[in-house]
């Protein structure tokens, strides 16, 4: 769980999560694109690379080679564990029940 | 001084002439034979007597390992300038050329990569006079 938090606390990954949001299957030349015309990063393709490997340990990023080409796809179930841990409560809290009155 | 031609290394110069003149539409502009290659070049129909590409053959051992990092890694090895992209993409296409990334819009460009089939990526850049079109 830490690590997942880690890995999307920091924006250029949160960036790159984005990216992969409006079109899935991109190699590491299109993330880079985007993240530099975007503004959103400016990092080197090394830094990026870093930043997937961090994404693809937690799951949330995974990688295809077809053909000669590898392509990054995202899959955010991982993110599910937070929302099971954090569970919006079904009833209202007494304190909050108070305040109303 | 001034650039005249830009180079590309290919798996074999007669199939990058044909995929460079029947899918993407550069006119042969040089042929000569030297030894078990030729000098071999094209030019934009655009310009014709503009910057010339060289094939280069690729039988060097250090072109393989250089070329298939980039591939790899979705990496052009050049860029192609057009005038309508999604036109371009719409015909390369139809006649069965392969993309990894559509036209995308980035920054100021519109761009596109296509695999040339001769062991490069390349890609296809529009400038675009409003980004947000």
């Amino acid at each position: 769980m830490e690590q997942l938090l880690k890995a999307i606390a920091d924006p250029t990954r949160a960036a790159i999560l984005d990216g992969l949001l409006d079109r899935d299957g991109q190699t590491l030349f299109e993330i880079c694109a985007r993240l530099a015309s975007s503004g959103a990063s400016g990092a080197s393709r090394q830094a990026i690379s870093q930043h997937l490997a961090v994404l693809e340990g937690v799951g949330l990023v995974s990688t295809q080679r077809l053909g000669r080409y590898k392509f990054h796809y995202i899959d955010t179930s991982p993110l599910a564990d937070i929302q099971r841990r954090w569970p919006q409560p079904t009833t209202p809290t007494e304190h909050i029940r108070g305040e109303t009155l | 001084m001034k650039i005249h031609l830009a180079s590309i290394f290919v798996d074999d110069q007669y199939k990058g002439l044909e995929f460079y003149t029947s899918k993407l539409g550069f006119v042969k502009k040089t042929e000569v034979p030297i030894g078990e290659f030729a000098w071999l070049t094209v030019v934009s129909p655009e310009a014709l007597d503009g910057v010339e590409l060289v094939f280069e053959p690729a039988n060097h051992p250090a072109v393989a390992p250089f070329r298939d990092a980039l591939v790899a890694d979705g990496i052009p090895f050049t860029s192609f300038a057009v005038k309508d992209l999604d036109a371009e993409y719409e015909r390369l296409v139809g006649l069965g050329v392969e993309f990894t990334q559509p036209p995308t819009v980035m920054g100021p460009v519109k761009t596109a990569v296509l695999d040339d089939t001769c062991g490069n990526l390349i890609q296809l850049a529009q400038m675009l006079e409003d980004p947000s079109a």
